[in-house]
């Protein structure tokens, strides 16, 4: 069985990144044609630098990623601190709310804001509210669950009288939090905005709905550019996040390896102490 | 302290942007689109979109299957690896869900097609070229490339924290592999196959973007109907009501999958 497994495996993997490969070598490709590989060239990589439009949608993708991780990973990360202090009821209540945006389907989150969005456009008699602000608020309302089912866990298994201790020691509940309560939580902290940054770079569906004609990001562009013959040099830009994502991943394994292994000769040391 | 007010931001923002939203929907759904007034056609012409219903449920059941099918060994023997190891390859697992899914899925569309990579092979070689885009067959093969990922993770995380010491008593108690792996392994891999279930059907059902590049005029789903709705033939009254039947069907079907992947004894749960 495990002979098998390894098989399945090797073969899911070159599945997964076939067409990420057919991606990579088109962009180096003279023909506009994925299918058919005419020449090499790095002319694609010229053309996209030289694309201020392209660049600009990254910017835009950047800039919602960038905002919409911020003010989510601190929203969530507060709501988290205080969904562990409610009382059962109120906290099943709110948890199955923190649900909802994550098990609807994205077409129906995008769809229920937009109709908000339009909703409000006519309250505010304003011609079109759709643009930077409402895919801000779309882009943290989807990234809030993933802070907060990120940082719940620590919480709960964060020792409690750590927080007394320092309070006890003359904290104030803010100093606590800064002090004590901040580290213990951060590797939750930390994988909660990773997720919402990748997320919301990435996220083309619930965009596409709310999205104005002024502030569009780089996904909800890339589905226009491929209702006609793309041009090549989108996939340079592909291959290039491709590569920059990989080198991101492999640092920080790098990063987490290290950090476990001089945790782990902490607590090896604490616990020959006790 | 009153730490329990840091929730209120945050309720706040969820009413704001999750409940009333879907209010909204609701609301749309129950009302006529030229009148405003309350009505049930919108909900009652749904029938007529039955077969369009029926189709993607019934092509991302299958996706899902396939992709728990196939995810299950790939995340079992990821998790037998060595540890270092392990972590790449999640990392590998991880890293197309962070690229375009757009493009991957055009990159499918570059094999596929009739003059694509894979037809040109088969030419070449003297076959018959295949007609292997515009039907159901490209778009579950759609779902499943781009929601693997999706499975598989989960399902690693769920058989990666079982104790190996349950393994291993369970051969001293005289299983043999197959026995450890029904009356171990498996049980106490539900989590993530529930959880990967979720992950891999709800986004599959709902999908536009691999139907419209895979499939064909005949084989449309949900997700294109909904979307043309808002961003073609403007009617939100009726996109809201088709939002508001998927919703249910997803509820339903996941309260199915639920009720068949619950751990039969409470107490397994509990390790």
């Amino acid at each position: 069985m495990k002979k098998t497994s390894r098989v399945i495996t090797v073969i899911v993997f070159i599945f997964l990144y076939v067409p990420i490969f057919i991606l990579a070598l088109a962009s180096f490709n003279t023909g506009a044609d994925m299918a058919v590989f005419k020449g090499f060239t790095f002319n694609r990589y010229a053309e996209l630098f030289k694309d201020a439009a392209l660049l600009e949608l990254l910017r835009n993708s950047a800039i919602i990623a960038v905002l919409s991780t911020i003010v989510a990973t601190i929203l969530g990360t507060c709501a988290a601190m205080g969904i562990t202090k409610l009382g059962k009821k109120m906290r099943s209540a709110i948890m199955t709310v923190t649900n909802i945006p994550m098990t609807n389907p994205d077409i129906v989150t995008g769809v229920s804001l937009a109709l908000m969005f339009a909703f409000a456009g006519t309250m505010l008699r304003l011609n079109s509210i759709l643009g930077i602000w409402t895919l801000l608020i779309a882009h943290v309302t989807f990234n809030l669950p993933y802070v907060i089912l990120n940082v719940l866990p620590r919480l709960h298994q964060m020792d409690p009288n750590l927080t007394d201790a320092a309070l006890d020691l003359g904290c104030t509940p803010v100093q606590a939090f800064f002090k004590v309560t901040i580290h213990e939580i951060m590797p939750g902290i930390i994988a909660g905005a990773l997720m919402s940054f990748t997320m919301s770079l990435d996220d083309f569906v619930i965009s596409y709905f709310v999205t104005g004609a002024g502030f569009v990001t780089l996904p909800v562009e890339i589905y226009n550019y491929t209702k006609k013959p793309i041009h090549p040099k989108v996939f340079a830009l592909f291959t290039l996040m491709f590569i920059i994502i990989l080198i991101l991943m492999i640092v920080m394994n790098i990063i987490q390896s290290k950090t476990d292994r001089s945790k782990g000769k902490r607590f090896s040391k604490a616990g020959g102490v006790l | 302290m009153k730490r329990k007010w840091m929730t209120a931001p945050y309720i706040i923002w969820m009413l704001l942007f999750t409940i009333i939203p879907l209010c909204i929907v609701l609301y749309f759904a129950f009302t006529d689109s030229v009148t405003g007034a309350f009505t049930f056609q919108n909900i009652t012409g749904m029938a007529d979109y039955a077969p369009i219903f029926l189709r993607s449920i019934w092509l991302s059941v299958i996706a899902t299957v396939i992709c728990l099918i196939i995810g299950y060994p790939v995340a079992y023997a990821i998790s037998t690896c060595k540890p270092r190891t392990q972590k790449l390859l999640q990392l590998l697992i991880m890293l197309p869900m962070c690229l375009s899914f757009l493009l991957r899925t055009l990159a499918w569309v570059a094999l596929l097609e009739d003059t694509g990579i894979i037809n040109n092979l088969l030419t070449s070689i003297g076959l018959q070229p295949l007609p292997l885009i515009r039907n159901s067959g490209a778009m579950v093969l759609g779902m499943v490339y781009n929601y693997l990922p999706y499975m598989i993770l989960p399902l690693y995380t769920a058989i990666s924290k079982i104790n190996p010491r349950l393994i291993e008593a369970a051969e001293d108690l005289g299983c043999n592999k197959r026995k450890v792996f029904s009356k171990v392994v498996l049980p106490l891999s539900l989590p993530g196959i529930t959880s990967g279930i979720t992950m891999v059907f709800v986004p599959a059902v709902s999908t536009f973007y691999i139907s419209q590049k895979l499939g064909s005029p005949g084989t449309i789903l949900v997700g294109d109907i909904i979307e043309s709705q808002f961003k073609g033939a403007y009617n939100p009254n009726l996109g809201a009501a088709m939002s508001l039947v998927l919703m249910i069907l997803i509820f339903i079907c996941i309260g199915i999958s639920n009720h068949f992947t619950k751990s039969d004894n409470e107490e397994e749960q509990l390790i």
